[in-house]
């Protein structure tokens, strides 16, 4: 074997591992890559049933029932940017931040009847943003005085009561 | 009086680092001896002066001096102690802090038994670990200072994040760190032999047990991290592809490419400019991996609080390391001779495979990490890369991986006989297909496939062994004396690879679990994998710092008791944040693994899973550890390498 | 020299990167970066249909107005509010809406820091935050004449994205 013939091995090995990852990485962004969708353009131009995508927006207040799939516990609640909704199943244990009113993601396919079906749900948990820098740079030069009150707790931000949301639709 | 003491200790540790930095460099460029020889006394400065900075810490947050910003932000005095101390790392500043002391040891570590270097290429290693470090502990000194006061001091402090709160994670920080630091040494080696225009088989020997040791690290952290993520995360997964995972995962798949590739520099003199390129990857990675997460672009569960601002600096800096060392790569690489050419079929081909597919799978992984981000940049789309993506990446790459790792360690150098090396794995190629057909019965072929690389993997290191010690064609006695005197190096290699086999086994296995979420009210049974899981009842217990819900659940197999499992929800007043204690019990094949969610109509929503030979993942990495630390203690390498003349002739 | 250019490729490839990470930072500094952030659906459309005491989307039109939520409890509010009084001083139309925010605190936050606002509405129950697609607290809209979302702001407002974004948006659009 020549010197010649082993650097061509050498250089088709190289190629050979680095073309398989090219491939490989081209063939699965067409299939396992998550595009993230907002209700509207779901309402717009509905996803294929069966590709997986992430489903963004707000839980709309009052819209959440935990019902029960077999022995299995699993939820419904309505998505909405403001201009449409989807309605989201998801059977499984929501996640301790998730509340009505608030940020949500969730992963799933959309089912032939036009709902989606999650098998995951992550919430976000921003309503105030407040960086701990932020917050304490506030303290620390007096802008912020804990003495005239303290912010109340988190958990009271986000809680928005299915009866005032009632409320706020009969009156509005 | 201690904080003001750690912050002296920290500016202190700047000034020796600067000088660590500049003077061994200065010195090897113009051959001032003198100047050479006061690297060891600078690093050992630097490493007493953060020592001491960081004992400071520590003791202020022991102490619960909540006067200290950094204290009454991630500490309470509630805690129990030991979560004090383990705080001190576990927060932004802590962490930096603690990041320059683990180099400031490298740079130490290389003072004390670097004697055998030639002194100029001891004064680069020890000068450029300065610089590498120098910015960061700058950064930390100017722009996350852990000893800020704060006046009046609270009455009690936030507390640190309860998902910190944990044994396993409270030593993950340390192993991780000591892993990425680690790989600082074989990076100031590369750079240090791009400024001398040389490399040798005696570098390659040098570089070796550095890297070794810094891998065995990364490998515990990574292993430690995923265990962490498996128990108290609580979603029964052990491996998320999240993004601050792949920053573990890629330097370790370099670093295992580094290991690989020294070894072909140490015996043939080949590869150097590709030895060379990957260490400096690996530790580019390490520093990515830390510091990026920080920066809030890759943000997860396991993010520290994040700030861009910060993160500018930090980029920055990284720049400064990563693209020097890279610019002086591309302008001193082609000073280095050009490695010399060899048969595919030898254990230097086997090695160069090796690294084609190592590297391949890493530039997959960090494509798929980096692409959801870049995409958002260029082209304004939101999209993200999952699970799906990296297993159907991944696996067909590491494969072939497999398949050759078990026959690599049975080719000879320079010439080897593929046809005999496979002859002598005739049998553990017959169980590892009969293993996959078995499994592709229950299973899907992912799975299968992978138990079958395990069962090759195990068997094929056993193989390779007996074959060492001759077992059943000489008496056993001699065999026995055979395998005592086995070179270390080739028992580590041994080692590491069936534990590698003993990790995929236990990943293959995940794909026969049984979970389920169940709604069970007190007295109430569910049935799962063979088990009858009973919810005895739901109860408050109160912790330190937080109140828990607790459920009893029995666990029993045709009627008689298996275990008992009380898995917990606890809320954390001081920080309001509610986190699940999820319960195992294990006994080495399965796990069984008991979550406790929400409460509702008088019962209890729980998820519960069987996950056969669960445990074998971790185990498995702790196997390769040892392997690595085998390996170390080589006598070749413990002795410290012979001077360079004795070296090259070996060789 | 093709050897000297290929080990120069991991610079070249390093260089990249590092410039796109300079800029995600920059940008997301800018606020107009979030890797996890839902994008609004709300730009360059017409604002959801609304009418709450002091203020109704029929209001939001005729001239470019800048909406702004906000509320007592929340920090980051205290930390813009220089900011909007600077606006107001230099006659930009600011109408406010104080979200999930009891009257009397609300005044009380207005009377401490300053009444940036032209208009004032109260979204107690915080409906009108949802159909707006809201995030969270602060968070600031600039309205076209025609009642078109045009630009949207996440998190307190500081002077610099007020002289890089929101001015020139404001002299595209008056």
């Amino acid at each position: 074997m020549t010197r010649k013939h082993r650097r061509l091995i050498l250089v088709l090995a190289c190629g050979a591992g680095l073309g398989s990852a090219v491939a490989l990485t081209l063939s699965a962004f067409r299939d396992s890559v998550a595009f993230f969708v907002s209700p509207s353009e779901i309402a717009a131009k509905a996803p294929p049933a069966g590709r997986s995508f992430r489903l963004g927006g707000l839980v709309e207040a009052g819209s959440l029932h935990r019902t029960m799939d077999g022995a299995r516990p699993a939820a419904t609640f309505e998505v909405t940017d403001g201009h449409a909704t989807v309605s989201v199943h998801y059977i499984g244990i929501l996640p301790d931040l998730f509340r009505e009113g608030q940020g949500v993601v969730a992963l799933g396919t959309i089912a032939p009847d036009g709902s989606f079906r999650a098998n995951e749900v992550l919430a976000k948990h921003d309503e105030a943003y407040m960086p701990k820098e932020v917050a304490d740079a506030l303290k620390k030069s007096g802008h912020w005085n804990p003495a005239a009150g303290p912010p109340p707790p988190a958990a009271t931000w986000n809680d928005m009561t299915v009866t005032g949301a009632k409320q706020a639709k009969a009156g509005g | 009086m201690i904080p003001e003491l750690g912050h002296f200790t920290l500016a202190l540790g700047v000034a020796f680092g600067f000088a660590q930095a500049f003077l061994p460099l200065w010195g090897a460029a113009r051959g001032d001896a003198r100047l050479m020889q006061a690297a060891p006394a600078l690093a050992l400065g630097q490493f007493l002066a953060l020592g001491t900075s960081f004992f400071c810490l520590a003791w202020s947050s022991a102490v619960s001096d909540f006067s200290v910003l950094n204290v009454a932000e991630n500490s309470n005095s509630l805690e129990p102690l030991i979560y004090k101390i383990t705080g001190s790392w576990g927060n932004h500043e802590g962490s930096i802090l603690f990041w320059c002391l683990i180099l400031s040891l490298c740079g130490a570590a290389v003072a004390a038994f670097g004697g055998n270097l030639p002194s100029s290429l001891r004064a680069r290693v020890i000068g450029v670990l300065g610089a590498a470090g120098v910015g960061f502990a700058l950064f930390a000194l100017l722009e996350s200072d852990p000893f800020l006061r704060l006046w009046p001091p609270p009455v009690d402090g936030r507390d640190l994040n309860p998902l910190l709160q944990d044994p396993g994670l409270a030593m993950h920080p340390p192993i991780l760190y000591t892993g990425y630091v680690g790989f600082a040494v074989p990076f100031a080696f590369a750079v240090a032999a791009l400024l001398e225009g040389r490399i040798d088989a005696a570098w390659g020997r040098w570089v070796r047990p550095w890297t070794l040791a810094a891998w065995c690290f990364l490998t515990g952290g990574i292993a430690l991290g995923s265990w962490w993520a498996y128990y108290e995360l609580g979603w029964g997964g052990f491996w998320f592809w999240d993004p601050v995972e792949n920053a573990s995962l890629l330097p370790w798949l370099t670093g295992t490419a580094l290991l690989h590739s020294a070894l072909v520099v140490e015996k043939r003199e080949a590869l150097k400019v590709w030895t060379v390129l990957l260490a400096i990857c690996t530790f580019s990675l390490s520093l990515s991996g830390t510091f990026l997460v920080r920066s809030g672009i890759l943000n997860s569960v396991h993010a520290f609080a994040n700030d861009p601002a910060r993160g500018v600096f930090i980029l920055v800096l990284l720049g400064l390391v990563v693209g020097g060392s890279l610019l002086l790569f591309g302008l001193r690489a082609p000073v280095l001779a050009a490695s010399g050419i060899f048969a595919p079929v030898s254990r230097e081909g086997a090695l160069v495979l090796n690294n084609i597919l190592l590297c391949s799978i890493a530039a997959v992984v960090l494509t798929g990490t980096t692409y959801p981000l870049f995409a958002d940049l260029l082209l304004g789309e939101k999209l993200s890369v999952g699970a799906p993506f990296f297993n159907a990446t991944v696996f067909p790459l590491a494969m072939p991986l497999f398949a050759a790792m078990a026959v690599g360690p049975m080719l000879s150098w320079k010439r080897a006989d593929l046809g005999a090396a496979l002859m002598k794995l005739w049998w553990a190629a017959l169980v590892a297909a009969v293993a996959g057909v078995v499994m592709a019965t229950r299973a899907a072929l992912l799975p299968a496939l992978a138990f079958a690389a395990a069962a090759w993997l195990i068997l094929g290191a056993l193989a390779d062994l007996i074959e060492r010690v001759r077992l059943f064609r000489i008496p056993l006695g001699a065999s026995a004396r055979r395998l005592m005197g086995l070179s270390r190096g080739s028992l580590g290699t041994t080692i590491a690879h069936a534990g590698l086999g003993v990790t995929i086994a236990g990943i293959a296995a995940m794909s026969l679990a049984h979970a389920a979420i169940v709604l069970l009210h007190p007295g109430e049974t569910a049935k799962l994998g063979g088990y009858d899981w009973q919810l005895v009842n739901v109860h408050d217990a109160d912790g330190p710092n937080y109140a828990a819900r607790v459920a009893t659940i029995r666990i029993s197999r045709d009627g008689r008791l298996v275990t008992v499992l009380a898995p917990e929800r606890r809320s954390f007043p001081v920080q309001q944040i509610t986190t699940t204690e999820a319960k195992i019990s294990t006994n080495g094949l399965r796990d069984l693994y008991a979550v406790l969610g929400e409460e509702r109509d008088g019962g209890a929503v729980l998820r519960l899973h069987v996950n056969p030979l669960a445990p074998w993942i971790w185990f498995g990495a702790l196997i390769m550890a040892v392997g690595g630390m085998v390996s170390l203690a080589d006598r070749r390498l413990r002795v410290g390498a012979p001077a360079r003349r004795a070296a090259v002739a070996a060789a | 020299m093709n050897r000297r250019l290929l080990l120069l490729a991991p610079f070249g490839v390093a260089l990249v990167a590092g410039g796109g990470f300079l800029a995600m930072l920059r940008r997301e500094q800018a606020g107009t970066f979030d890797p996890r952030g839902v994008p609004s659906m709300l730009i360059d459309r017409p604002v959801p249909p609304f009418s709450l005491p002091g203020l109704a989307s029929s209001d939001l039109r005729g001239r470019p107005v800048l909406v702004n939520f906000f509320a007592s409890w929340c920090v980051p509010c205290v930390e813009e509010a220089p900011v909007l009084m600077d606006l107001r001083r230099a006659g930009v139309p600011l109408y406010g809406i104080a979200y999930k925010d009891k009257p009397e605190a609300t005044d009380a936050f207005l009377s401490r820091h300053g009444d940036p606002y032209a208009r004032l509405a109260r979204d107690l129950p915080g409906r009108v935050a949802i159909d707006w697609g809201l995030t969270g607290v602060p968070e600031t809209y600039l309205i076209d004449r025609d009642g078109i979302v045009r630009w949207r702001w996440v998190g307190p407002l500081t002077p610099e994205a007020v002289t890089a974004e929101l001015q020139p948006l404001l002299r595209r659009y008056a």
